[in-house]
């Protein structure tokens, strides 16, 4: 057997780990040592007793804001992709409505909240579709330029075996597109989680049914910090979760032929 | 090469009732070609590709070579004059696949696909049953010498080995024209001539009708049983040259004294034929 330290999964995982560990001591030592109050910036273990103790509630708005990034998620994967095909189908399509594609993009959502908010009467509802919003463009300008993105010599020789549009598309358009469409996946599902936690911040909804962000801000007010530390952790753990999911996805889908996921050969 | 009709199958095994003469498989009559920009890429030409031929085009860079080659290829129109393909064009095929192959001057692969599907694309195109395209697949490979290369991907294969793949690719709809534009261009000397090698035993072995467009001088003599140079601005053809030389070649012709003086021979027509123009490498 080699030793472990010659193990490139070993590695991986153990370095991350072990610098993990070593902050999260030295975190703790640190606030144990200044006798920080657990108010101004709270020690780990006061973090996680917040989390044990708050679990259920904690979970509960966890759960809402995962639901509402996924449903945001979907609806931006499927418009976004939607549109990337008008656009392409149609150069007139893309023409004229790219521009307002990037004017989506480029007003910040913070912005466009308190609007829509008001507009939609269903505070999910509403949530939802800022957190689309966010997390719409990347889909539509990946999906736009992988479909685009065909080698010319493959379009000729597709051509000169007189394919029809709907085998182009299916053999050559669509797995063409399928790296730029999981890299804008990966831009897409951490977006969709801000998004969430940025209208779910700005619309401030409490009672039943909140999320995160509510417990951040009701946390704050009632300066429950180690509770908003547990929040943010959460947030965070969800996001890094979501990553990997698409990584996954991305490896399962790609992992045989595209450059940017087979495994280094020495 | 067992669905060929009577009258193209004179140079086919299966050839029964041998016509008197042998109708040309391309005809290029007069066909010029203007780009929009007003560049004369070729002048008028007339060239008749026959049955069974290998017909090498060479010259110097914008002499219309590729221009040609594509118009023989029907992927572009000629701005003037026409081309005549048997019997009016190659759509009335029947169920045997297309005529005419094309080979890139890239390997041209799926990169996402595994090297037999890769080969059966024009069969998947062409809506043949897997259960047929299989074994013509597999016959195409192992014509290459890549048998048991079938799930690898493209990308775990060398350069050469991704050329063989589009011969394959190119060979696998039974083609009576296979038409190459510089499809070894980008591969070391060594690697590039055992693959001319292969490319002409299969040629023979095949009765295959090849036009090919190169930089090689050598590689034109080894292969060819006619060299079109062309020249160039505008690209026009400039000489012809038939190379008897007896089938199969081997090494031995390549090292022949004949084969020098024909290279020798060659390099001087494309020397003349490049003088018009000012700036130009030499070949």
């Amino acid at each position: 057997m080699k030793p472990l330290m010659e193990s490139e999964r070993f590695v991986r995982l153990a370095a991350p780990i072990l610098v993990g560990a070593f902050l999260i001591g030295g975190w703790e030592l640190a606030c144990r040592h200044w006798q920080v109050p657990v108010f101004l910036f709270p020690k780990p273990s006061d973090i996680a007793r917040s989390l044990m103790n708050d679990a259920p509630t904690l979970l509960g708005a966890l759960w809402v804001t995962m639901r509402i990034t996924f449903q945001a998620f979907l609806c931006a994967v499927v418009l976004g992709t939607l549109i990337a095909f008008l656009f392409v189908q149609s150069r007139f399509l893309e023409i004229s409505l790219f521009p307002y594609a990037v004017l989506l993009q480029v007003t910040p959502v913070v912005a466009v909240a308190p609007l829509i908010i008001i507009l939609v009467k269903n505070t999910q509802a509403a949530l939802t579709v800022c957190a689309t919003l966010v997390a719409l463009f990347p889909m539509i300008s990946n999906t736009t330029i992988g479909l685009r993105s065909v080698d010319q010599g493959l379009a000729n020789l597709f051509r000169m075996n007189r394919a029809g549009r709907t085998a182009t598309l299916l053999r050559l358009r669509i797995p063409s597109a399928l790296p730029f469409f999981f890299a804008g996946l990966r831009i897409s599902s951490g977006l969709a989680l801000i998004g969430a936690v940025v209208a779910e911040f700005v619309a401030g909804t409490g009672g039943r049914g909140s999320g995160l962000a509510y417990e951040i801000l009701q946390s704050g007010f009632q300066l429950d910090i180690p509770r908003m530390f547990a929040a943010l952790f959460l947030i965070a753990f969800a996001g890094v979760s979501l990553f990997l999911l698409m990584a996954w996805l991305s490896k399962l889908a790609l992992g045989g032929w595209h450059e940017s996921e087979v495994a280094r050969e020495a | 090469m067992l669905a060929l009709n009577h009258e193209e199958a004179v140079t086919s095994h299966e050839a029964t009732a041998s016509p008197s003469r042998k109708p040309s498989i391309v005809d290029v009559l007069s066909a010029n070609k203007i780009y929009a920009d007003g560049t004369e890429a070729l002048a008028p030409v007339d060239l008749s590709i026959a049955p069974g031929e290998f017909l090498t085009l060479i010259g110097p860079s914008g002499c219309g070579k590729s221009t040609l080659l594509k118009l023989v290829a029907n992927l572009i129109d000629p701005t003037d004059g026409r081309l005549q393909w048997w019997r009016g064009g190659f759509d009335q095929v029947g169920g045997e696949g297309r005529r005419l192959a094309f080979v890139f001057q890239d390997a041209t692969l799926m990169p996402w696909a595994r090297i037999s599907s890769n080969v059966s694309l024009p069969l998947d195109l062409a809506g043949v049953p897997s259960a047929q395209s299989k074994p013509r697949v597999a016959e195409a490979l192992k014509r290459v010498g890549l048998e048991g290369f079938e799930n690898r991907y493209p990308r775990q294969l060398s350069g050469g080995m991704r050329m063989r793949v589009s011969i394959a690719r190119a060979l696998v709809t039974n083609p009576d024209l296979l038409l190459m534009d510089e499809p070894f261009g980008a591969l070391d000397e060594f690697t590039r001539n055992r693959l001319d090698s292969d490319l002409l035993a299969l040629w023979w072995e095949r009765k295959l009708t090849c036009v090919f467009v190169t930089h090689s001088i050598y590689e034109a003599v080894f292969l060819s049983t006619r060299v079109v140079v062309m020249a160039a601005r505008p690209g026009r053809i400039y000489r012809v040259m038939e190379i008897d030389e007896p089938q199969p070649r081997g090494e031995a012709f390549r090292n022949s004294a004949r084969f020098a003086d024909l290279c020798r021979q060659l390099s001087a027509w494309l020397a003349d034929a490049s003088l018009p123009s000012p700036v130009r490498a030499s070949p």
